[in-house]
């Protein structure tokens, strides 16, 4: 009699659904990764270059100190009864820690909240939010939970109803959104980004999409847009938000936005502006518009991957002192803005250097990345790569990426993971390698690109 | 215009068959109360510290450090902290891949990972495989990703205990499966009965159901009844014969408040029991920094070890997880804190033991105070809570009662409950809300409250208990007249 818990009988949708981001690649980067720490001469470099997550702190980035501080002291609260903490603590941290501990029913930490969020935390992001959008927010409308990512399950949850449900997501997207369509089994209608045009949403792309899917029979429920993208790093201006606005309200579709990068833009000649505002500021409220936002404390300057805002923890407490950070005159200010900026300006540049290095390869462009943290370069690969690619069994992306990793130690993800237009071939690459380490990456890279290129150049 | 995507008519009709009564009516109810002003006592989520527990120091202490590691090099730290606190923190954030701001593992740390096999080996006697523990946000979370692969559709049934705790039935229904329900005994302090077991089975295939799965909660919630080891073999037999993997939720294995059964966990009598069958049963195990005395729910930090899953399965439920990046980070240091406890001859071992013994023995006081408390209640009779954190009194309603709760458009429990809450306060949970037989209620609290507040909610309770009896038998005898 076979276990219940086989492959074969395990529910299918869990097979379906794949996650590049920590997929094939990254597995066998582990793999040699841990036999570089057995044997340091196993392989033609000394570590591994990990660009394949956003995933800030672990190479290197710094938490900021105040956010820090007042962590520290929520999480032990009896710090502040002692009159040795104002010897290691700053005074604004302490401070705000009282004030953030006295929203906490009897101050503990460690209960189960309500199941929104602890009501003080979600008021004072309701505010952050009306300081940025210029319009009321309802705390009653914002949940905190573990993360953007349980967030967007539960949307998925809510709207699927069977396959004939469907998502316009767009590509490439990030994979959180394919992978959870279908572990709720339902259909992910794509639309594609624009990569001529910085990857521009082209909205009549979008109708097209939209037009083909109900003559499937599919009904089209809501619309994924990722601002600033992920991958592709472009950040919406004003003027497509609206245009999207005017074709959402025909079709009643709830946009369903994710905004975890609103922090990371990088082009003077662009800004952050939410839907919500956007939307607001036309003049369609909630009546026209269901309207749901994500955002989220991972990215940012603060980078706070693993600290997830729970819906039962101390709940959107990094994600309310980013939206109140310390002001002109707080004893943290000045280290807070130097260390904010620092980290601003340095993934600008980053972004810049490795942008430009792209470019310089032969057969590859690269769109400049706006915002977000990634690079999304395309890659023209000879046909002699790709026959290589077919007879191994991988797509071609995901060919040269894994030669790039056994030769170089650097980690990409194949852009099969994120979507492309079909025939295209594209990889993901982060901009987090600290400042010190992207010479090496970009001389690695450059290296291994001739090569690669010299050996399957026509 | 038409319906919208998330209008409530046109959403996912499985989210709306959902019901969790944990945080259902009556919780809700009593929010409403104590907006206006009404003291509330909330007896009716096991969440210590909401209660007045307090958290332990010594994992308070590290995971502040973990924060705050810039601490670490201040000359002024041991002002504040003991010398193993800093011991500590430094070897958990040695551990992790940037601090507690970067992703983990998708699986969680490897290092605390390892600290939780040598817990268990330690326990059970018997090598545990890192590999095959994945930490998550809670056990909760645990649970329901394990449940997302077993269930594939409707056809799909798994035998959970009933009375249950919720978490099971609204899971199971949110991923549109089938419950299998198995009766507990009540008069034989809700025991398992085996017979009750094939029964159920029985009737699910009858119905075209594929049972796939059986869970256990050792010890029980709502019910605290703590397995014996001759229970374990027979269950494990019994999936071993039926071709059913074994769910064990043991987060309350620290909860113990009597001597005759203490705990012993399924993963240990499976290997006991040697091969076949502990090559072959499929088990999946679960535990929690949320319980125990520990009592940390908000940190939302769990595991699940997996034994005897195949390869392949393993690996798909890694891909799952690895969809949401990587469970939290300080949770998991609390978890490594938990499973790799402080020893005798460390600085802080005499206050973490005195700290943790005093929760324990109180708990144990405050378990056999609401027992003795509910059964001295008239029409109440209540099994002693052998584990976890509750008790599960049965309220004998009178028929006039039941008419009553029927003219006010209530389930009889709930009916009770409501007017429990409005008359002192004391927010519980109907046991309509657990499962349990047709015309037997009960209710469900927690033994959290303080202990020097419990006389006085066992007598307001008693009050109004009796009043209520008095009542509706009152009537009913006037009418038989």
């Amino acid at each position: 009699m076979a276990p219940p818990v086989t492959v074969n009988t395990i529910n299918p949708k869990v097979i379906e659904c794949e996650y590049a981001v920590r997929g094939e690649i990254v597995i066998l980067a582990q793999k040699l990764q841990d036999e570089i720490k057995i044997k340091p001469e196993a392989h033609p470099f000394e570590e591994i270059l990990y660009c394949n997550i956003g995933n800030p702190q672990s190479l290197g980035q710094q938490p900021i100190t105040f956010f820090r501080e007042v962590l520290a002291l929520c999480d032990h609260p009896s710090l502040l009864d002692k009159s040795e903490t104002q010897g290691l603590f700053s005074t604004d941290s302490i401070q705000r820690a009282r004030k953030i501990l006295d929203q906490i029913p009897g101050r503990a930490t460690g209960a189960y909240s309500h199941s929104q969020g602890i009501k003080g935390l979600r008021d004072t992001i309701a505010a952050g939010i009306e300081a940025r959008d210029g319009f009321p927010a309802d705390p009653n409308d914002i949940f905190l939970t573990d993360g953007a990512s349980p967030a967007v399950h539960m949307m998925m949850q809510l709207l699927i109803r069977s396959e004939k449900d469907g998502i316009l997501c767009p590509i490439p997207q990030y994979p959180l959104y394919s992978a959870s369509i279908a572990l709720h089994g339902g259909t992910l209608v794509p639309y594609y980004l624009d990569e001529a045009t910085g990857w521009g949403l082209e909205v009549s792309d979008l109708k097209k999409q939209l037009e083909t899917a109900k003559s499937k029979g599919i009904n089209v429920r809501a619309l994924v847009v990722i601002n600033p993208g992920n991958p592709t790093g472009q950040v919406l201006v004003k003027m497509l938000s609206q245009s999207i606005r005017v074709r959402i309200d025909l079709n009643n579709k709830p946009p369903m936005v994710l905004q975890v990068y609103q922090e990371n833009v990088y082009v003077p000649e662009k800004k952050f502006h939410s839907f919500k505002k956007v939307s607001r500021s036309m003049g369609y409220d909630e009546k026209y518009i269901h309207l749901v936002s994500f955002q989220s404390v991972s990215k940012g300057y603060y980078g706070e991957c693993g600290k997830e805002e729970v819906i039962w923890k101390l709940p959107g407490l990094v994600l309310i002192l980013v939206m109140s950070p310390p002001k002109a005159g707080d004893e943290s200010y000045e280290s807070y803005i130097s260390e904010r900026d620092g980290i601003l300006s340095s993934l600008t540049r980053r972004a810049k250097t490795l942008e430009d290095a792209f470019n310089k390869l032969e057969g590859v462009t690269c769109n400049k990345a706006e915002g977000a943290m990634y690079l999304f370069p395309r890659i023209n690969l000879p046909e002699k790569a790709i026959k290589a690619a077919g007879e191994a069994k991988t797509a071609p992306d995901a060919f040269y990426c894994r030669r790039l990793l056994t030769e170089t130690g650097i980690v990409f993800v194949p852009g099969s993971g994120f979507g492309q237009v079909p025939g295209t071939w594209h990889f993901r690459c982060t901009i987090l390698p600290q400042e010190e380490k992207i010479p090496a990456v970009v001389t690695r890279l450059t290296d291994f690109h001739k090569r690669f290129m010299d050996e399957f150049r026509e | 215009m038409g319906l919208k995507a998330l209008d409530y008519e046109t959403l996912n009709e499985n989210v709306k068959k959902v019901q969790y009564a944990v945080r259902g009516e009556l919780y809700l109810r009593a929010s409403e109360l104590q907006k206006e002003g009404k003291k509330i006592i909330f007896t009716n989520v096991g969440n210590p510290h909401a209660l007045g527990q307090k958290p332990l120091t010594f994992p308070r202490q590290v995971v502040a450090l973990c924060q705050a590691p810039f601490l670490l090099d201040d000359p002024n730290v041991g002002l504040l902290f003991p010398a193993d606190a800093l011991a500590r923190a430094k070897h958990y954030l040695s551990l992790t891949s940037g601090g507690l701001g970067a992703y983990s593992d998708s699986r969680g740390i490897p290092g605390v990972r390892k600290e939780v096999a040598e817990f268990i080996e330690r326990r059970d006697g018997y090598p545990s495989n890192p590999e095959l523990i994945f930490l998550t946000d809670g056990a909760s979370k645990g649970v329901m990703q394990i449940l997302n692969c077993i269930i594939r559709g409707q056809g799909d049934g798994i035998l959970v205990p009933v009375p249950q705790y919720p978490l099971y039935s609204a899971t199971i229904s949110l991923l549109g499966g089938s419950l299998v329900p198995y009766y507990l005994e009540e008069t034989a302090n809700w025991g398992l009965d085996i017979n009750n077991l094939r029964e159920s089975v029985a009737q699910a295939r009858f119905k075209g159901i594929t049972v796939r799965a059986m869970v256990i909660i050792n010890p029980g919630n709502p019910t605290g009844q703590c397995l014996s080891e001759a229970n374990l073999r027979e269950i494990l037999n019994f999936c071993y014969q039926e071709n059913l993997v074994l769910l064990g939720d043991e987060v309350y294995q620290q909860n113990i408040y009597q001597d005759e059964r203490p705990f012993i966990s399924a993963r240990k009598v499976l290997m006991d029991m040697g091969p076949p069958i502990s090559k072959e049963v499929q088990l999946v195990s679960f535990h929690t920094v949320s319980k125990g005395y520990w009592g940390e729910c908000g940190q939302r930090g769990g595991y699940f070890e997996m034994t005897n899953l195949p390869p392949q399965t393993v690996d798909e439920i890694y891909k799952i997880a690895s969809i949401a990046l990587s469970p939290n980070v300080p949770a998991q240091i609390f978890m490594g804190l938990m499973v790799n406890p402080l020893k005798p001859g460390d600085i802080s071992y005499e206050q973490f033991v005195r700290e943790s013994q005093g929760i324990l023995e109180s708990l144990r006081r405050r378990a056999r105070i609401m027992t003795d408390g509910f059964n001295s209640c008239k029409n109440v009779v209540c099994n002693f809570t052998e584990g976890a954190m509750y008790s599960f009194p049965q309220i004998r309603l009178p028929p006039k009662a039941i008419e009553a709760a029927k003219k006010a458009g209530k389930v009889p429990d709930v009916f009770y409950c409501l007017k429990l809450l409005e008359a002192t306060g004391i927010s519980t949970v109907p046991g309509s809300g657990f499962g349990q037989k047709d015309g037997v209620f009960h209710l469900r609290t927690t033994i959290l409250p303080a202990e020097e507040d419990m006389p006085a909610i066992m007598s307001s309770f008693k009050k109004f208990n009796d009043e209520f009896m008095n009542q509706y038998e009152d009537n009913w005898n006037h009418s038989r007249m």
